[in-house]
Parts: C-alpha cells; sequence; structure tokens
C-alpha cells in the first residue's frame, strides 16, 4: 500500500513548540519536502536565525548553524563560500531579516551570494511578545504600538521584495502566502525553485512567506488566516518579483 | 631561509597564508589597511577567498559561518571595528568555532585617533562581548613575533575551537622590519574537523553549530565544560619572556611595541649602573601569573609601562596580590612613551620603593 502521507526525511521525529495553527510549522515541513524531492539532505546546511523559529537546528535533520539575530545572511555566506557545493538555507522572521538583518540582506542579495532565504513575515515579533515589527500594517495593534501603528510616528511597512527587485544579483524573488492548501502549495513550488536557482549557480533567492502569528494577533488561528487574506496580502502583494528565467 | 624587508601588515597577511589560512572576511579601517589589501590580492594565488564584507558585524559573522564550515579563517580590524565585532566573537566562542582575529589598536574612545594605543586589552582580556568566554590573546612585541603568532594562531584555535586575537598597535602595522617567514602549510596535513557543517554527507548524525542552550542545567555544563577548556588553554599555553631576570632588582612588565621602547630604557639605566629587567607576557590571556610568582622573592617593585591609563596594570596587580609594589607609567589616545620618560620613571619607582623599605 502506497503511504499517503509521511514525515519527510528531512525532518526529524521531533514535535516542534510553535503555537497551534502557526504557520511556521507548514514552512518547515514544505521546505523538507523540498530538500528530501531534489535530494539535498546530505548537502544541506541550514541557519536558524533568532525568532520563534530559532531552534529550526532541532526540526530540520540536515547539518545547521544558529545565528545571530539578522546576521543569518552573514553566515551563510561564510558557510557558502567555504563549501561552494552545499546547499545553504536561512530561515528568518521578519524582525531579523527586515529590521535587525538589513544590512545582511540587502548586500548578500546584492552580492548574488548564491544562498536560498525563507522569509517568514507575520508583521510581528512573535518570540519576544507581539511587539511592532517593521512590518507591522499601518494602524495594527502589537504591545508597542497599544494605539496601532502611526505611520507619521514610525514610518510605513518595509516590503522587502519589492526593494531587493532593484539589485541584479538578487534573481529569485517571489511573495507567496500560506492561508489556504492552494496557496500552500505555490510556496512550496516557489521554495523548490529557490532552491533550484542555487543549484544551478544563478545567484541569491529568496521567497518571503506571508505568515501568521495567532498567538500574538489574539485570534484563532483561522481568524488569522483570514486577517492574512483580507490585511496581509493587500498590502503586500503575491507573485514573483525577479525570476530567474530573465537571468537565463 | 632569507630575511625578507615588509611591513607589518602585510607581514601579518603572508604569515596567515602560509599558515593555510584561505578565507579572509574583512572591512576597511586605518591602521590595518594593508591587511585585507594584502590578502585580496594574494588570496587568488593560492585558491583562496577574500570577500569585503558590508561591515564588522557582517564580517565577523562570515568568518562564524565559514569556520563553523570548517575553513581556516581570519578576520582583520582596528578598535572601532573589534567592537562591532564582539557580538560576534561572543557566538564565535559559545558555539566554539576556531577563527583569528587581527586587532592592530588605535587609540579610543569613540572615533578616537588612527594613532596606536594599547586601550583595548580589557575589551581584549576581559570579554568585550557579552557571556562567560575566553580568548586567547597573544601580543606580539616584533614584526618575526607578529609573523610567528599569527601563523601559530590557526594551530591553537583549531586545538582548542576557540578564537585566538592577535593584538598589535598601529605602529606595528606600519612599520618595516626583516623577518623569515615560515614554510607554507601542506592543507592536506591540517586536521580534520568532523565537527563543521560541510552537509551531512556519510556520517550518521548532523552536525550543528551553536551558543543556545535554553534549558539551565545545559547551559550551566556548556559553560563549566568551557572553562575546564581554558583552565587547559591556561595550563599549557601561558607564555612570557624575560630579560635580566637574573639580577634584576626592579622589573618593568611591559608588551607589544611598549616592551621596545622599554628594552631601550632598560640599556640606559643599566649603562647606569641599575639593575632592571623586563617581564614582557606574550599571552595576554592567559596572563602569566606564575611569572610574577617567581620574581616576588628577588625583586623588589615593578613598573608597568602601557600605552593606556592602566588596563593590563590591573592584572598586573592582581598576580603580585600586594607582595612588592606595583607602580604604573602610561600614556595614552595615540601617543607613544619616550624611553627617556620610562627611565625617569623607573628612577621614581626606585625611589619611592627605596625609601618606603
Ligand atoms: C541582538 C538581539 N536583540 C534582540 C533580541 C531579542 N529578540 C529575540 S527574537 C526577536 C524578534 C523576532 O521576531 P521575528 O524575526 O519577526 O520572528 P518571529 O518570532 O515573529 O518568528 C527579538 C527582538 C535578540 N535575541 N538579540
Ligand atoms: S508566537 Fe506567533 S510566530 Fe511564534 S510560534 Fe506562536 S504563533 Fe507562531
Amino acid at each position: 500500500m502506497k503511504a499517503a502521507f509521511r514525515r519527510p526525511e528531512s525532518l526529524t521525529d521531533v514535535q516542534t513548540h510553535y503555537c497551534p495553527g502557526c504557520v511556521h510549522g507548514i514552512v518547515h515541513r514544505i521546505t523538507a519536502e523540498v530538500i528530501d524531492e531534489l535530494d539535498l539532505q546530505d548537502r544541506a546546511v541550514g541557519v536558524a536565525s533568532v525568532g520563534c523559529s530559532v531552534l529550526a537546528y532541532d526540526y530540520f535533520d540536515v547539518d545547521f548553524q544558529q545565528a545571530a539575530h539578522g546576521r543569518a545572511p552573514a553566515v551563510a555566506t561564510g558557510i557558502k563560500r567555504v563549501r561552494p557545493d552545499a546547499s545553504v538555507f536561512t530561515y528568518q522572521g521578519d524582525g531579523d531579516l527586515a529590521s535587525i538583518g538589513t544590512a545582511e540582506i540587502i548586500h548578500a542579495a546584492m552580492r548574488g551570494e548564491k544562498i536560498t532565504v525563507i522569509f517568514i513575515n507575520n508583521a510581528i515579533y512573535g518570540m519576544t511578545g507581539g511587539q511592532m515589527a517593521p512590518t507591522t500594517l499601518r494602524g495594527q495593534k502589537t504591545t508597542t504600538s497599544p494605539y496601532g501603528r502611526d505611520t507619521e510616528h514610525s514610518g510605513d511597512p518595509i516590503r522587502v521584495c519589492e526593494m531587493l527587485a532593484t539589485l541584479p544579483g538578487a534573481v529569485y524573488l517571489e511573495r507567496t502566502s500560506c492561508h489556504d492548501a492552494r496557496h500552500i502549495m505555490q510556496t512550496k513550488r516557489a521554495i523548490k525553485k529557490a532552491f533550484e536557482v542555487q543549484e544551478k549557480g544563478q545567484g541569491f533567492a529568496m521567497v518571503e512567506v506571508v505568515s501568521n502569528c495567532p498567538t500574538n494577533w489574539g485570534m484563532t488561528p483561522r481568524e488569522s488566516l483570514e486577517w492574512v487574506e483580507e490585511n496581509m496580502i493587500p498590502y503586500y502583494p503575491l507573485g514573483e518579483f525577479r525570476s530567474p528565467e530573465e537571468v537565463e | 631561509m632569507s630575511k625578507e624587508l615588509v611591513k607589518g601588515n602585510e607581514a601579518v597577511g603572508e604569515a596567515a597564508i602560509r599558515a593555510g589560512c584561505r578565507y579572509f572576511f574583512g572591512y576597511p579601517i586605518t591602521p590595518q589597511n594593508e591587511i585585507p589589501e594584502y590578502i585580496s590580492a594574494r588570496m587568488p594565488e593560492v585558491d583562496g577567498v577574500f570577500l569585503q564584507a558590508e561591515s564588522e558585524v557582517a564580517a565577523i559573522n562570515m568568518v562564524y559561518g565559514a569556520g563553523g564550515a570548517g575553513g581556516r579563517i581570519m578576520t582583520s580590524s582596528s578598535s572601532p571595528g573589534i567592537s562591532l565585532k564582539q557580538e560576534g566573537i561572543s557566538y564565535i566562542a559559545g558555539a566554539e568555532v576556531p577563527c583569528v582575529i587581527v586587532n592592530m589598536i588605535r587609540g579610543g574612545p569613540g572615533l578616537g585617533t588612527i594613532q596606536p594605543a594599547q586601550s583595548d586589552y580589557f575589551q581584549a582580556t576581559k570579554g568585550g562581548g557579552h557571556g562567560d568566554y575566553r580568548m586567547i590573546v597573544l601580543g606580539p612585541s616584533n614584526l618575526q613575533e607578529l609573523v610567528d603568532l599569527t601563523y601559530e594562531a590557526f594551530d591553537l584555535a583549531d586545538r582548542y575551537r576557540n578564537p585566538v586575537m592577535v593584538l598589535g598597535d598601529g605602529v606595528m602595522g606600519q612599520m618595516m622590519e626583516p623577518v623569515v617567514f615560515p614554510e607554507m602549510r601542506d592543507l592536506d596535513e591540517l586536521p580534520e574537523k568532523e565537527w563543521a557543517t560541510t552537509g551531512r554527507g556519510q556520517r550518521d548524525e548532523t552536525n550543528l553549530i551553536n551558543s543556545l542552550y535554553l534549558d539551565p542545567q545545559d547551559s550551566y555544563e556548556h559553560n563549566m565544560r568551557l572553562a575546564d577548556k581554558y583552565a587547559r588553554i591556561k595550563e599549557n599555553e601561558t607564555r612570557f619572556k624575560t630579560l635580566h631576570a637574573d639580577d634584576a632588582e626592579y622589573m618593568f612588565v611591559a608588551y607589544g611595541t611598549v616592551a621596545r621602547i622599554v628594552r631601550k630604557a632598560i640599556e640606559s639605566l643599566r649603562e647606569e649602573g641599575h639593575r632592571v629587567g623586563l617581564l614582557r607576557p606574550i599571552t595576554l590571556w592567559p596572563f602569566p601569573d606564575e611569572a610574577f610568582e617567581q620574581l616576588v622573592e628577588q625583586v623588589k617593585g615593578f613598573l608597568t609601562v602601557e600605552m593606556s591609563t592602566g588596563q593590563m596594570f590591573e592584572d598586573v596587580r592582581l598576580a603580585l596580590n600586594g607582595a612588592v609594589p606595583a607602580e604604573f607609567y602610561g600614556t595614552t589616545g595615540g601617543i607613544m612613551p619616550d624611553y627617556r620618560d620610562v627611565a625617569e620613571q623607573m628612577k621614581k619607582t626606585m625611589d619611592k620603593v627605596g625609601d618606603a623599605s
């Protein structure tokens, strides 16, 4: 009998600490599936960032380095330069990538660093308890924007794909979402492509996954997914911002 | 082997290449620019990688990644840049990633001056970054020693899986001296790093480079294991040199460039009949406490001379623990001491200690 559902080889048999309904778990799983499908488990080296996914090294059954807050693209650069044959990926939240780590992500993209970046944009600092992120939407309430994000005071949220799309080295940039099965499948296709771009040595590849944080948004998982669709996607439009075909 | 006349910073670069360093990540800052410049030209000749990072923060994190992946890695900078590297150094120490960091110290605080100083001694030897870690800190005093210690630093880093800092200063980087370079290391003979994140390959277990221990008991045990390692380093690697230790009644304590100035002061003092000598720490961490224990029977007083307002002096006082008087003379903010002033200060020390006894 064919197994309809089983754990990917590249995921460990460890229960994650993610909250019920959190998209982190889904993205871990589809990333592991991609690593299996592309037969990369023996060559993959992951870089865990600082945020809710800090323990990603416990969940992926591949070599890993844990990086300081925001520095994952620099750490991945170091690994890739020593091990050009490895398949090196970072897994970063929006506080990590779009706030404290902006210099590192921009310059890794500028250099066309041959790494794969999985960027989880949930518009909030999950791990530290729901503070405002640079990606927090206008008017969105967080523990450090209790009256809602005031753009006069804090500016407008940062759109990372659009910003990186000005850099020739960033050959593949796509924004996806995980709010329903169809979009999850699209996210998986994008992550696969982002690993393939690295395999072909084309340059920097990043998938931004518009995600949720039911816990700190104060919503049920279902409400949070609806909120992604109704509020996040209008500001963070889905699609390819740079496509590797343009490079070929 | 023939001697070559080279500039200090370039000597560091060549010594690193010969030691088997094949990856360098750095960011420009005076007075160490000739290190990345030299290496950027030299690395392609040995199929190595030179990468100019976007900042010292990125550079040290590239070092962390590259060292974790098993390469022989170096970065270099000067004081303000080394301050930026401190977070990364803490992670490197915590995750036990071998690497070599060169600091050609300039005067501080803040943007300070591009002139030489020794005012980063605290930062280098007492932490700098957060957490209960130690870094091996080597303080060469001439260019041959700079070459030899840089060369050896990579082996020390690998042997203990620990960051090693070569602590020079602006003068050392800029001056020229004849040196003999050690032979080119055969990369095939470098130790295997079975812990490195190379991709799992045929291994049964995955490798992890990490400094996070959420469980307090695990964190405690990790820290205690590190403490054991640091004790081993202290036991095995403490280094110092003495001059006139056989008959000295008074001793200077100085390291690096200042030790050279002190030697000149000693010459002139001995010509006048004063029995003075020098204790020169080579490892600033581990600090050579035992050297003092051996000398306190015979030496009446110690004068520490530094290009700071008294940083190593604190370690000297701890080592002496009040056994004999300890005096200090320092110049700071980019000014080098003049050997005549140093000699004069020693006379004052002798008078003061002599009067008191
Ligand atoms: C230098 C530093 N500053 C601050 C922190 C505290 N910190 C931990 S996680 C985090 C935010 C993480 O948010 P994000 O990247 O959005 O990931 P999420 O938790 O939402 O998945 C912060 C600020 C830290 N660990 N290190
Ligand atoms: S706090 Fe938010 S981002 Fe973190 S695991 Fe829970 S739901 Fe996910």
